[in-house]
């Protein structure tokens, strides 16, 4: 069996082992519900209260802006259904083109109810143009949802700018940082946002547990109705032991933050460099622009992404693709669509994504099987030839 | 991850008859880098007019590559008018199966088979430019219809599953949804008639006729793509007895073939009644 090199962590992370250690007696011994009256429940909740004052500290956010839902899904739905829900007579939901679809696939819903949707699109760089923001934005806008890094190229949002912008005019911002927090460091009592999504899974905490950051004084109104739990935003009954494990994983991302955007971030350059040396017509997305210090999208022109991903399979290298063959879709991603990626080249992304667990001599597997997979596919490829007779355009010189 | 069988691994993984042939009698070309697969087919006849040599290039995912190395090597040895009755149902079948989403490549198979033949046909592939569907992908009416029909393919889904169709920005989708409601139709119409036909108490003599003619229409094409046939060898009663030709003979699957097929089709147009049994020789 072929040792497994992990390098798929935007999709998910390893739950870290302290996080794991952390939660396990909320499994055998101290099960009891949060809001019972009696101590054996209520010494739990206190528990539950560390845990919110732990994720607050991570977003320097206060407490009780912190609202634990099951993901970050959830959390973008309820932050834009609750949203929404608040304002009635404002029809108009201002986002981007290269959302997650927890956010993007929200819109056509949106539409059938009557809502007007503006998806503002990106350059070359997947940057945003501020002065189209500003010029779509008015009376009508109820709110604003714009990630804050992208899942895909890993391209950060001048999120200040975008809140700054969105807040002048007195609209709801909404980010979806699930790819951000954890690996950038965010400040709520500094930055104009107003709600924001994270989800525990991408920052070594289980599936099945998020957070819905919501500044005190927005207007708010719960997706889940139900009981008092999360004072009245969200029903339910506490998720007791991944929210002490969110606790954890928490303050071990305030711990990491440094190791994150230092040696992760020069393994991540060092795999960069690696690939666009030694494969030609190899491209890096968004590279110019400002990146979380983890991820990295990569296209091989004149190959499929898929075919690669099966190939690096083989060797025991997790990673994913923008291609379409990965999704069941037809087309390759939306994001490097709307970044104007040809698809000579969209076709053969791969999304390469570290984590502080990752080692060098997993990027040195890597650098090692990479190229002659890539070269393998092109021999296979009908366009290589063509293009190396001079028959197809170059996408990108060199 | 997708459910691939052993043996579409094995092709990707160990291609088989990658390249181009020197000399080529038949060349086909299919799909384009923006439809995100194509195919370049490649086959030389010898003197008797069977294909001696088929190579491929292929820019596409594992199943792509895996059809077309499937494809070269079922079309090697046979005639063109044997290669040319090689379904997209064949080359999935070959690989042991393709998950529904990626029959699209079996399609791009059999399309550049079709292309290659016509190639060295010296015929030009006849399409409509008026009859074109899909725009993003370039699929046309008569295209659908053939692969709707041969699968037979219910929905808009399935039909983007098969031939890509549809699978951007899907503003064909109600035309697509018009061919299958289309094609349905007549389905139903072709089926009433012949339920009015079989409704009736039958005469022996008229029971026979019957039988054979269905047979003809429905059983023996299917049959002959695969180099099979059925001969009726005897009629008692609602007791059917048949013998298998050709490579059905020697068929492993030819007792499904038998019941599940053969069976199914004659109850359907003859009487619900009907058992088929296979005379040995």
């Amino acid at each position: 069996m072929t040792k497994t090199v992990y390098l798929d962590n935007n999709a998910t992370t390893r739950v870290a082992p302290e996080v794991v250690e952390e939660m396990l007696p909320y499994f055998h011994d101290l099960y009891g519900n949060p809001s019972s009256m009696h101590f054996f429940g209520g010494q739990v909740n206190r528990r539950v209260e560390d845990a919110r004052e732990k994720v607050a500290a991570l977003l320097g956010a206060k407490p009780d802006e912190i609202i634990f839902t099951s993901c970050g899904t959830e959390s973008d739905n309820a932050s834009i259904m609750g949203t929404l829900d608040r304002y009635p007579e404002k029809r108009h939901f201002v986002t981007t083109r290269v959302e997650h679809p927890a956010v993007w696939n929200l819109c056509p819903y949106l539409r059938s109810k009557d809502y007007r949707i503006t998806e503002l699109s990106v350059d070359q760089n997947g940057q945003l143009d501020l002065e189209e923001l500003k010029s779509v934005i008015g009376d009508d806008t109820a709110m604003v949802s714009i990630m804050y890094a992208n899942n895909e190229t890993g391209v950060i949002f001048p999120i200040d700018a975008i809140g700054g912008i969105v807040k002048a005019r007195g609209i709801p911002f909404h980010t979806d940082a699930v790819q951000a927090v954890g690996k950038i460091p965010l400040d709520m009592s500094k930055q104009p946002i107003d709600m924001l999504s994270l989800s525990g899974h991408k920052l070594h905490a289980p599936k099945g547990i998020g957070v819905l950051y919501l500044r005190r004084g927005t207007k708010f109104s719960p997706l889940m109705k139900g009981g008092h739990q999360e004072k009245g935003r969200r029903g339910g009954t506490e998720n007791v032991p991944y929210i002490v494990g969110l606790g954890k994983a928490a303050e071990l991302a305030l711990a990491n933050m440094e190791e994150e955007n230092t040696r992760v971030q020069a393994l991540r350059d060092r795999m960069e460099k690696g690939l666009v040396e030694s494969i030609p017509n190899t491209i890096v997305n968004g590279e110019a622009a400002n990146r979380l210090p983890n991820t990295s999208s990569v296209c091989f022109e004149y190959v499929e992404g898929e075919s690669i991903l099966m190939m690096l399979d083989e060797v025991g290298v997790c990673a994913s693709s923008g291609s379409a063959c990965t999704s069941g879709s037809l087309e390759p991603s939306h994001v490097l669509r709307a970044m104007g990626v040809p698809f000579t080249a969209a076709h053969g992304s791969i999304r390469l994504t570290l984590s502080v667990y990752n080692k060098d001599e997993e990027v040195d597997h890597l650098l090692k099987h990479m190229p002659p997979i890539i070269e393998n596919l092109r021999g296979i490829s009908p366009f290589w030839k063509d293009f190396k007779d001079g028959k197809m355009p170059a996408a990108f010189a060199g | 991850m997708w459910e691939y069988t052993e043996k579409v691994f094995e092709h990707f993984k160990n291609p088989r008859n990658v390249g181009e042939v020197e000399n080529p009698d038949g060349v086909g070309d299919v799909g384009s880098l923006a439809c995100g697969d194509a195919l370049h087919l490649t086959f030389k006849l010898d003197e008797e007019g069977k294909i001696k040599e088929a190579m491929f290039k292929t820019f596409g995912c594992a199943s792509a590559i895996a059809s077309s190395s499937a494809l070269t090597e079922m079309i090697k040895g046979k005639t063109l008018e044997e290669a040319e009755k090689i379904t997209n149902q064949d080359i999935a079948d070959y690989l042991g199966g393709l998950p529904e989403e990626k029959m699209h490549c079996s399609v791009m198979g059999k399309e550049a088979l079709d292309a290659a033949i016509a190639y060295y046909r010296g015929e030009t592939p006849r399409e409509d430019p008026e009859d074109v569907v899909c725009k993003c992908f370039g699929i046309s009416g008569k295209e659908i219809r053939e692969v709707v029909k041969l699968n037979g393919l219910k929905t808009v889904e399935q039909v983007t599953h098969y031939t890509k169709a549809g699978g951007g920005c899907s503003t064909c989708h109600p035309e697509i949804q018009g061919i299958l409601r289309e094609m349905a139709e007549e389905e139903e119409r072709e089926k009433k008639v012949l339920a009015a036909q079989s409704g009736r108490k039958l005469t022996n003599l008229q029971k026979i006729k019957l039988i054979e003619e269905t047979m003809d229409r429905e059983i023996r094409p299917s049959l002959k793509q695969d180099g099979g046939d059925i001969d009726l060898v005897d009629v008692e009663g609602d007791k059917v007895l048949v013998g298998f030709r050709g490579t059905c003979t020697s068929c492993p699957s030819s007792e499904f073939t038998l019941k599940g097929f053969v069976q199914e089709k004659l109850r359907e147009f003859v009487s619900p009644e009907i058992e088929v049994e296979e005379m040995t020789p």
